[in-house]
């Protein structure tokens, strides 16, 4: 985050997001959370504290979920990125969605677009967590309001609802 | 009963500050103090930046009053001549490139001549140095009731304590951030992420010196605020404004989270001293609370805050007797402000210990002390105001001990701890909070609510209360549905903007269910009797007649609006000058039991169970409601555990996530959260407020289980395992001596 991007020359980037091919003209030390949003126009994923430490920011990255953040524009060169735009068709995001607004999940909203993408990328590796797991799973991501009571009851609904259909 | 707004938020379409962009927009910065007091002799701009990229703003630049206006208006927007604390704001930058703005901030050199600044609220009472008003003191009350004097002679018992609470950061994950525009024939406008918007209009109307159709204030999607956008949106929004209007093109600032962190308010650092009069039995006879409160460097909120400090400082007990002495201090730090609980947590905290302390000096346990002490229907709190709800602490307490299981674990902690590296212990809170502003507050504000009803059936709720997470969208839009026997669907909320929506006061003091709620309630009864009166609806009704009659009545008459203005209760009596009276429309109840493993390898503190147990009226929206207690309860726990600003030279050092902890998911007990309802003839459907009431409960109730478990007294939070560690590593043998923490008990 404290690279300094005024310095450095510009260069075309290419990347897959949200599983259409895009090219930005970037300086290779940008944030990508910043060309997400300011360049592709994707301000759904947010930042928070701008040095890794609250999730808000979380995207996948080739199916990693990465804080984007820490990530240099460059580094996403040929990457896959999905951010939480790209995920309405994704088979877990009508369950947590539901799940998310029956349980109370998000209260400001500010961290939950990484919040979701960090419980798709849990519930994609363990269809049913224990609540263990999903507060193992969710660890990298910060929410101030709720007490995460309600996001790992609602993440547990919507492994119950998937499970169910 | 979904959130209104909640659609947006899951799919990340809902639209915060920073999401949105105007044609032609600058980018703003801010070169603040880096002392924490001294005149300002000499600002010199670095000759290798080209300055003409930049728009530049100074005190020069501030057409009206150079002050954040407020309650008292000695906080400059932009500091002119001298600086008080060490992030004080001095010059504005703009940029077209955002990349530009950060090398330009470091390449302003400010010179000062410095003056002896105060950093503790022991050196600004001492006043050897003066650095505000006459006194260093901001404010104080004295509370006074029966004769204190008479009990100590007799009192078999007397029980001193002293308490300490550290500054909090609010840690909303959105920082603050607004984006300002300025033309000739329209003026100001700022949209911002913010919790009133009606004083960050009176803010910029004193700063530009403008009328109030000149100023335009539009609250965005906010993300989370717990009283940090407060009173923060206005200094902010002062300074994107001016840079619009001297660069003719709107300016967005958006903090990061390390000037969010470092520059922006906190809890306020608090002292409080008991010295209490006990019967044999545990009884309060009478006694002295002294509470005060670290202000930071200009006035800001800190009378409010250390008022309602001052109100809970006796808690929810019967004191025969007692003088209670606060003060709010002045040090050259950045302003402390508004922080859900607005000074409860703080005194309560002591309140809370000290009762345990009481309960060991008396020989009788914590649940037996609180249940002798307990305020009952027609008792009078500190300030004389008379109990006239049927509220039944004891059984609260009951409750809360049996959710618990308090008795039997707290049987076998006792045996278990003996042994073992882990010591377990349970501890209890009990505890209120007045819902809604204090005494005459209400009536100052004199809240003004609309509702609208469209040719369409669709009805919208007009309010300046704003919506960051707490559930005022679905809460209000709840209300007048039911009001008006319509779908929750058919209700919408305005965004608050003060073109748009009436002045029903600031988003704050818990009372935008209690007080909000029901005007909106009264508005939208309103409707009803207008479609009444004009024989449109009759007494029953579905949807379709409703929309039927009022396209039939806006057809004829062009709108339907209906305003509902507060009206105090008849029977609220407050005295400002005595402090005396009914300071609150309705307290909520609550009693909150913790239980910890202290490692004694680690002296790490983890809390393994937490029982929240609160009387909040008719809970109007049971998910909400519980959102709500969770995550207060989760900020109190890292009030109590985790969260400690360092301090250097009146500013914070660890301004990041990273060195200032707050509580993750991995951190967190199970919270279970439980409900009695009383209701409550002042509020909506019987609803008290609700918001900050789980600040208070967690901190006290955690460290009263750390006693339990440890035998320390511990009476300054946070408590950090270094603090732990401090009182409970074992000394070599001819140095060891009773563990103390640093106040005296």
């Amino acid at each position: 985050m404290n690279a300094s991007p005024e310095t450095s020359a510009k260069c075309e980037i290419p990347f897959t997001v949200n599983g259409e091919a895009r090219k930005v003209v970037a300086h290779p030390m940008e944030r990508l959370l910043d060309v997400l949003r300011n360049d592709l126009k994707l301000t759904g994923t947010k930042e928070g504290c701008g040095e890794g430490e609250c999730g808000s920011c979380s995207v996948l990255l080739d199916g990693m979920l990465v804080n984007s953040c820490l990530v240099p524009a460059a580094q996403a060169s040929g990457a896959n990125i999905v951010t939480i735009e790209g995920m309405s068709a994704h088979a877990l995001m009508k369950p947590l969605q539901a799940a998310f607004l029956e349980c109370g999940g998000a209260q400001c909203g500010i961290c939950t677009p990484g919040m979701i993408l960090a419980a798709v990328h849990l519930l994609e590796k363990k269809p049913e967590p224990a609540v263990e797991e999903i507060r193992e799973g969710l660890a990298g991501n910060l929410c101030r309001c709720t007490g995460y009571m309600q996001i790992f009851e609602a993440v547990a609904n919507a492994a119950r609802r998937r499970v169910a259909t | 009963m979904p959130r209104k707004e909640g659609w947006d938020k899951v799919t990340g379409a809902a639209r915060y500050v920073d999401d949105m962009t105007l044609p032609g927009m600058l980018y703003g910065a801010t070169v603040r103090s880096n002392v924490a007091r001294g005149k300002i002799r000499k600002i010199s701009f670095d000759p290798s930046v080209n300055w003409n990229e930049y728009v530049l703003v100074t005190a020069k630049d501030i057409a009206g009053k150079n002050c954040i206006a407020l309650i008292l208006d000695d906080q400059p927007c932009l500091a002119s001549a001298t600086v008080n604390h060490p992030e004080e704001p001095i010059l504005l930058l703009a940029h077209a490139d955002p990349h530009k703005l950060r090398k330009a901030v470091d390449a302003v050199a400010i010179e000062y001549d410095p003056l002896p600044p105060v950093h503790t609220m022991e050196e600004s009472e001492q006043q050897s140095t003066i650095i505000w008003g006459a006194d260093n003191i901001f404010k104080s009350y004295l509370v006074e009731k029966g004769d204190v004097e008479a009990v100590w002679k007799e009192a078999p018992h007397v029980v001193e304590g002293e308490y300490f609470t550290g500054a909090q950061e609010q840690l909303y994950i959105e920082n603050n951030g607004v984006i300002a525009a300025f033309d000739a024939e329209n003026g100001v406008t700022v949209w911002g992420s913010l919790q009133c918007p009606y004083y960050v209009h009176k803010a910029l109307m004193a700063l530009f010196g403008l009328p109030e159709e000149k100023v335009r204030v539009v609250q965005m999607e906010t993300g989370g605020a717990f009283g940090g956008k407060e009173e923060y949106p206005s200094m902010i929004a002062g300074h994107a404004a001016l840079l619009a209007m001297k660069s003719g093109k709107p300016v967005k600032i958006i903090y990061d989270r390390m000037e969010d962190m470092v520059a922006t308010t906190k809890r306020h650092p608090s002292r409080t001293r008991h010295r209490t009069a006990v019967s044999k039995d545990g009884q309060i006879l009478g006694g002295e609370i002294e509470f005060t409160i670290d202000g930071g460097a200009y006035a800001t909120l800190s009378s409010v805050v250390l008022s309602r400090g001052t109100i809970h400082a006796g808690g929810p007990y019967y004191w025969p007797s007692v003088r209670i002495r606060t003060k709010a201090v002045a040090t050259n730090t950045p302003p402390h402000g508004a922080f859900r609980g607005f000074g409860a947590p703080q005194s309560l905290f002591a309140m809370e210990r000290h009762m345990d302390r009481i309960a060991q000096v008396v020989g009788v346990s914590p649940v037996e002390v609180r249940r002798r002490n307990f305020l009952r229907l027609g008792q009078t709190t500190t300030t004389q105001q008379v109990i006239r709800e049927n509220i039944d602490l004891n059984h609260l307490l009951d409750r809360a001990l049996e959710l618990s299981d308090y008795d039997a674990k707290k049987k076998r902690f006792t045996q278990e701890d003996k042994i073992g590296a882990r010591k377990k212990g349970i501890g209890i809170a009990s505890f209120l909070h007045g819902a809604g502003f204090t005494g005459s507050g209400e009536r100052y504000l004199n809240s003004l609510v609309g509702v609208e009803a469209g040719a369409d059936g669709n009805v919208r709720v007009l309010v300046s209360s704003a919506e960051f997470g707490q559930g005022t969208n679905t809460v209000l839009c709840q209300i007048a549905a039911e009001a008006l026997n319509l779908p929750y669907e058919n209700v919408a909320i305005a965004q608050p903007d003060t073109t748009v929506v009436p002045n029903s006061g600031p988003t704050v003091a818990s009372r935008t269910a209690m007080i909000v709620g029901k005007l909106v309630q009264s508005a939208a009864m309103g409707i009803k009797q207008t479609l009444a009166k004009t024989g449109l609806l009759g007494e029953e009704y579905t949807p379709e007649q409703f929309r039927a009659a009022c396209r039939e009545y806006i057809a004829a008459h062009g709108t339907l609006k209906s305003y509902a203005g507060y009206e105090a209760p008849g029977d609220v009596y407050w005295d400002d000058e005595k402090y005396r009276g009914e300071a609150y429309a309705a307290f909520a109840w609550a009693v909150y039991v913790a239980e910890v493993t202290v490692d004694l390898t680690t002296y790490t503190v983890t809390v393994d169970d937490f029982v929240a147990l609160q009387e909040v009226g008719k809970v109007l929206n049971p998910v909400l409601a519980a959102g709500q207690i969770t995550g207060g309860v989760a900020q109190g726990i890292g009030f109590a555990l985790y969260e400690k600003v360092v301090w250097q030279n009146g500013r914070m050092l660890n301004n990041q996530m990273t060195n200032y902890i707050m509580p993750t998911s991995v951190d967190l007990p199970p919270i279970r959260v439980f409900f009695e309802e009383l209701g409550n003839i002042h509020g909506a459907h019987g609803a008290k407020g609700i918001g900050e009431l789980p600040m208070d409960g967690p901190a006290p109730a955690i460290v009263n289980a750390v006693e339990d478990a440890t035998g320390v007294r511990f009476n300054s939070i946070p408590l950090l395992p270094e603090d732990l560690f401090e009182a409970l590593r074992p000394q070599p043998f001819e140095q060891q001596t009773l563990p103390s923490t640093r106040g005296k008990a």
